[in-house]
């Protein structure tokens, strides 16, 4: 195995990593405000199919941005409904956005492009393009020299090829993603309304005593999660892959709820859960690398299912204790 | 606040919301430019006014009492068993191992022993979350959706690697033996004149979910453990100072409840494909939840949710193979009567208490 083998390993792991990432941030709003959201997996799917479509017809990928993310929002608005205006289960309205989300997109896309439930390939503007950073080597270089990118990366030095191939060259949703962790930071350690976030998960009534409504401040959080969760499923669709097809979340968001446990809801750690989980999931890609490392084969559905193993080990308790935000699943039912 | 007439509560309510998430599902249909009700007249031809029609819907609602009475026992004791896929996955794997390797004389023999194996698989598989959630603390609804892609990985490699017979391309086991095979309803109602249910995937393992039916109901209301269930359900910390054992009641109760959900795999995988297929459960696990919280935990609801359901999943195959709506319709109606019956009860039920009691009033 060659550095440029772990460089370009660690390069898919942040591309499969951002959308577990924004994921992650999602539910991390919506936990710490107490509302816990096991329909990540939805919002993230009907986000990817609403930026898919958009993106073909406008073929503009941020008109499909937006368009994800207002789909992804009025699944938020329906769990805020069931959970905050009508207390119900919050569980159970997070199984059932799943569901609404596999069925919707499948039916809709089946409407308006008939072709078995996913949208034509996405070109052009209709995907994020790859940023290139300056001094990187890139496919402009590479036209310009007359030849394959591929070929230049690996005659670059281990510096270069960093630089190229790991920091360069992605696209400008995961360098957002990564702002957002920072901002996700800020938000929830110094400002008024993050103490409040955090306050409102811990301790409903104490917020409510302070004369600050605990209403509003878990549905701005749900909606902040229908954002970030809009941009994971548009990530998904119009810039790790070239449009929509059935089920393309894959169990995503319940790998960022595994991450988000990992990491203790803090934003930092979610970052590098996720990174982490995006990390097992490109060795799947690369079974051969793990066979020359370690000399013997391992099983490709024991590499898949690991995320899911850790996080019940980590659930467990076996490896540091995990504890939720104290009134997380629990509706605030306000004294009279 | 005075409480309004029972009926009202397991008849009215469920219907209103059952009502709701038609309408609901009426509308998408006329979103995608199709015409609801030719669609319902499309579905109740195609799942009830054959008797092959009826075959498939119930071989599917089959499927649905198990997995809906297991969500059920273990919502009886406030925990969300939303992993039932995985049980009845893996008790696909109990089936096929007591069908493959143990030499049955009659099929009456051989579902008895394959209903033990489903169940001790499907009731294992639940252990290791009930286990850790009532040790330790994690929480049940989480490590249930775990163990759901855990199985899902464990059965591709079993079927992959360990079952798959030499020179077979797809991951399945081998053909389960003669001496196993389930009488289909076509075997058991069929005359010499007039075939019935031709070649629907109805089985005799129907009536081993009715009898399941009578099992819940007995063990709920009418045995010790069934009220110790309920009462640990309503209130942890009466029941463990009536000398309740969390611990166990937890155990206990999603040890049925996996057993319940494994049991699904004789209908699927004895009476049906009669191998061990990747992807057997269809989803079935999940309809649980919705066949559970429509049939409001009782095992006579459980039955008619399922009946149901089986009539859905029937008539949206038919609607798929007719019509440009996919069979993905019966994925949003399960999204819509999971929405209305059970996150969004309290929309229906206050406004309908506040009847009541303004009723009440006047009356009096």
């Amino acid at each position: 195995m060659q550095f440029l083998d772990i460089v370009q390993l660690l390069d898919t792991s942040i591309r499969l990593g951002t959308p577990l990432l924004f994921a992650c941030l999602a539910g991390l709003f919506s936990e710490r405000s107490g509302v816990v959201d096991i329909g990540l997996e939805g919002k993230m799917l009907i986000a990817a199919f609403f930026s898919a479509a958009f993106a073909y017809y406008s073929g503009n990928a941020w008109v499909g941005l937006l368009a994800g993310i207002a789909a992804s929002v009025l699944l938020a608005v329906i769990h805020g409904l069931a959970s905050i205006t009508f207390r119900g289960n919050q569980l159970i309205s997070g199984v059932a956005i799943n569901f609404l989300a596999a069925g919707m997109t499948v039916l809709i896309a089946q409407s308006w492009f008939k072709q078995g439930g996913r949208t034509p390939p996405l070109t052009g503007n209709g995907r994020f393009g790859n940023v290139e950073l300056p001094f990187a080597i890139g496919p402009s270089d590479a036209e310009a020299a007359g030849r394959p990118l591929s070929q230049m990366i690996a005659e670059a030095g281990p510096v270069q090829q960093f630089y190229s191939e790991l920091i360069s060259g992605h696209s400008i949703l995961v360098y957002l993603g990564l702002i957002t962790v920072a901002a996700t930071w800020w938000i929830l350690f110094r400002t008024r309304f993050g103490l409040r976030l955090r306050a409102v998960g811990e301790n409903p009534a104490a917020v409510d005593t302070a004369g600050v409504s605990v209403i509003q401040l878990r549905y701005a959080a749900v909606l902040i999660c229908g954002v970030l969760c809009g941009l994971a499923g548009a990530y998904m669709a119009t810039s790790l892959q070239a449009g929509f097809v059935k089920d393309m979340t894959a169990g995503r968001g319940f790998i960022a709820l595994a991450a988000l446990i990992f990491a203790k809801w803090r934003p930092v750690y979610a970052m590098w859960a996720c990174m982490l989980f995006g990390f097992f999931q490109a060795l799947e890609t690369r079974p051969d690398l793990i066979e020359a490392v370690i000399g013997m084969k391992v099983q490709i559905q024991l590499l898949g299912a690991l995320p899911y193993i850790l996080t019940v080990v980590i659930l467990a308790g076996f490896i540091g204790k995990a504890i939720p935000p104290k009134a997380s699943a629990e509706p605030y039912i306000k004294e009279r | 606040m005075d409480k309004m007439p029972k009926w009202a509560d397991i008849v009215l309510i469920p219907v209103i919301s059952l009502l709701l998430a038609a309408f609901f599902s009426a509308l998408v249909i006329l979103a995608i430019g199709e015409n609801p009700l030719e669609a319902l007249k499309l579905m109740v031809d195609g799942a009830l006014m054959r008797s092959s029609g009826w075959g498939y819907t119930l071989y599917y609602a089959t499927n649905f009492m198990f997995t809906g009475l297991a969500v059920a026992v273990a919502f009886h004791a406030r925990l969300f068993n939303i992993g039932g896929e995985g049980q009845a996955m893996i008790a696909g794997l109990g089936v096929a191992l007591v069908c493959l390797y143990i030499p049955w004389p009659h099929w009456s023999l051989a579902i008895l022993g394959a209903s033990v194996g489903a169940a001790c698989f499907g009731a294992l598989w639940a252990l290791i979350p009930a286990y850790l959630q009532a040790r330790r603390g994690s929480h049940i609804v989480i490590t249930t959706i775990m163990f759901n892609f855990i199985a899902a990985a464990l059965l591709n490699y079993v079927l992959v690697e360990l079952l798959r017979p030499v020179g077979a391309m797809d991951p399945a086991s081998a053909k389960f033996p003669a001496g196993t095979h389930l009488p289909s309803f076509q075997d058991m109602f069929s005359t010499e004149t007039t075939k019935m249910f031709r070649g629907a995937p109805a089985n005799v393992s129907f009536f081993l979910a009715l009898a399941a039916c009578v099992f819940v109901w007995l063990l709920i209301w009418r045995t010790r453990l069934g009220y110790e269930i309920r009462a640990f359900g309503q209130s942890e910390s009466a029941a463990k100072y009536a000398g309740i054992s969390p611990v166990r009641i937890t155990v206990i109760a999603m040890l049925i409840s996996g057993a319940l959900a494994g049991m699904m795999a004789v209908n699927t995988t004895m009476g049906e494909s009669e191998r061990l297929i990747l992807n057997a459960t269809e989803g079935a696990g999940f309809i649980g939840i919705a066949v559970a919280l429509m049939g409001r935990n009782h095992p006579f609801g459980v039955f008619l949710a399922a009946i149901l359901f089986g009539f859905l999943y029937q008539g949206g195959a038919e609607l798929a193979l007719w019509t440009n709506i996919p069979r993905e319709l019966i994925v949003v109606i399960q999204a819509l009567v999971i929405l209305f019956t059970g996150a969004l009860d309290n929309m229906v039920r206050e406004p309908i208490e506040k009847l009541f009691i303004a009723m009440r009033r006047r009356n009096a």
